[in-house]
């Protein structure tokens, strides 16, 4: 249902990851989603996989976690897929019938686009997963502080991501609640063309607006009446310090980027076509 | 004509971090036109517990038999279900969405096929039914003060005119007075039309009053099943699980470990009035 979608959500759990420095969670997610890109071979997409799945491991979130927040780009990952498969027009023939043509290039191009793309939700959420809401912000406030100079409110900006974040889950259970409501006074969301379908989620929408403004209401008074007032002279009373397993985090991370983009550059390395 | 669970258990998120066991084993029997209420403190399971008897969530195991009729049978018409099971949800407000009143009301029976003749007529009873005034028929569901709009989500059910009603928390953030207003409403619709009610609560003193019948939830699990006396008796079980006897009841066990002669299963002030009077006398 509903409540599968697990993207951007907190999976609580005592692990290294987990109390990694914030910062050094983005930096690095931002450094693997890089290294996807530096490189298009077989044995980089091996690295990648042993660094990822090094991590998922460490991090103590079940795969199944992982694989669930996949499933929102599937349709997006079999467009992918199907476009390169028979429009890349690279290298051998493999296979012929009518006007279609799968090539040696359109078949790699596929498999690794494929590959990229999981990796980089897969990467990514394994941020989501073992840093809170307010541990990201906090992290990325402080890695974009520099930005204050140029006037751009950086603090601002945090908090608003953070508050994002935080609603999705909130939003996501309101929703199935609706739904549930909608239901239980007989409304049908799985039948009738599209236009009846669409007419059919108003009786959701509507309330999810109202309550979205609602809630909205009640946090910025809730902020304000504790004094909020933006990040000007705001202290912290846990402020990020660097620890020894940040520095090995940063250093193992940093390997990796090199390892991959000479492994993945300039070892001639091929299995088949690949 | 009931709706029976028959060992019936629930689990969230099988196989995560999440996993809960939010039912366990869970059986009873609801005949027609009797007025239940289901307590349990928060995360007890009740919520979850009303939605298996309209089908809104499938049990992990065990059956839900409706009418005699296991509701999970292939091809079983479940929104045929919902419209005899009338569900109104916790805080029911947060649902409505028509651009007035009247039209919100008919949402229900408009989905169960009726003529639009006929979707006014049964939404105008439905209102009538919990009592809300005519002039406010054509206002915007959202200007309403909060007791109001409880009421016009309460219609909404009720225009699907079913057989039993389930109120889950009906009373939750209203102030006293229209607490009692929307149970007084409760207690004469059931009264009236001979309908089953089935109130969930997590307060005592709320239930003492109505219902015929209390199912005490636990974790999960059934605790207590029986009359309000009969469950009442248990108020030092009770109490060890977070959930508390009506104030009476401790009044009336005081004052007879003090040598009075009352029975201690007086459960609303009425009946401990006339107890305490009677002792008096005699």
């Amino acid at each position: 249902m509903i409540r599968d979608i697990t993207i951007g959500q907190y999976y609580p759990a005592q692990s290294r990851i987990h109390r990694l420095d914030p910062r050094v969670k983005i930096v690095c997610t931002l450094l693997f989603l890089v290294s996807l890109f530096i490189q298009n071979s077989l044995l980089g997409y091996v690295i990648a996989t042993v660094y990822l799945g090094a991590v998922i491991r460490l991090s103590k979130v079940p795969l199944k976690y992982i694989v669930k927040g996949l499933k929102p780009i599937v349709i997006l990952l079999l467009f992918t897929v199907v476009m390169n498969l028979f429009l890349t027009r690279n290298g051998e023939t493999l296979v012929h019938f009518w006007i279609f043509a799968i090539t040696e290039g359109g078949l790699r191009t596929s498999l690794f686009m494929a590959i990229r793309l999981m990796y980089l939700v897969a990467g990514s959420s394994i941020m989501t997963f073992t840093t809170s809401p307010n541990g990201l912000t906090e992290g990325m406030e402080k890695l974009l502080h520099p930005l204050n100079k140029l006037n751009v409110p950086v603090h601002e900006v945090a908090m608003m991501m953070s508050i994002a974040l935080r609603f999705i889950p909130i939003l996501l259970e309101e929703t199935d609640k609706i739904m549930k409501a909608q239901q239980a006074r007989g409304a049908d969301f799985e039948s009738g063309n599209i236009i009846q379908r669409a007419k059919a989620m108003v009786p959701i929408l509507v309330p999810l607006f109202v309550s979205a403004f609602r809630r909205a209401n009640d946090l910025a008074m809730a902020m304000e009446s504790r004094c909020y007032h933006g990040g000007e002279g705001r202290t912290k009373m846990k402020p990020l310090r660097y620890k020894s397993g940040d520095r090995i985090a940063y250093i193992l991370t940093l390997i990796y980027l090199v390892v991959i983009f000479v492994v993945g550059r300039f070892v001639p390395f091929k299995l088949w076509i690949f | 004509m009931s709706i029976a669970l028959e060992h019936v258990s629930y689990v969230y998120s099988p196989g995560t971090a999440y996993e809960k066991h939010a039912l366990k084993d869970v059986s009873f029997e609801i005949p027609q036109g009797q007025f239940v209420g289901i307590i349990g403190h928060t995360g007890s399971g009740k919520s979850t517990l009303i939605q298996h008897l309209n089908g809104l969530v499938r049990a992990t195991s065990g059956k839900v038999l409706y009418e005699g009729q296991n509701i999970y049978d292939e091809g079983y018409n479940m929104r045929a279900l919902r419209s005899q099971v009338g569900l109104v949800f916790q805080y029911p407000e947060y649902q409505l969405f028509e651009v007035d009143v009247l039209s919100d009301v008919c949402f229900g029976p408009k989905n169960q096929g009726l003529s639009p003749e006929e979707c006014e007529k049964n939404a105008r009873k439905a209102l009538e039914l919990v009592g809300f005034p005519e002039k406010y028929y054509k206002q915007s569901p959202f200007e309403l003060s909060g007791g109001q709009k409880r009421r016009v989500a309460i219609a909404g059910v009720l225009a699907m005119k079913p057989k039993v009603l389930i109120l889950d928390e009906p009373t939750a953030g209203l102030d006293p007075k229209g607490r009692d207003e929307i149970l007084d409403q409760v207690e004469k619709l059931h009264k009236e039309t001979g309908m089953t009610v089935v109130l969930v609560s997590h307060s005592m003193e709320d239930i003492a009053r109505y219902v015929e019948r209390i199912i005490v939830m636990n974790h999960g699990e059934k605790m207590l099943d029986g009359t309000p006396k009969e469950v009442f008796r248990h108020y030092k079980e009770l109490e060890q699980v977070g959930l508390a006897a009506p104030q009476v009841t401790y009044v009336m066990h005081d004052l007879k470990e003090r040598g009075f002669d009352v029975s201690p299963d007086a459960t609303t002030i009425e009946e401990a009035a006339d107890e305490i009077m009677k002792s008096f006398r005699g």
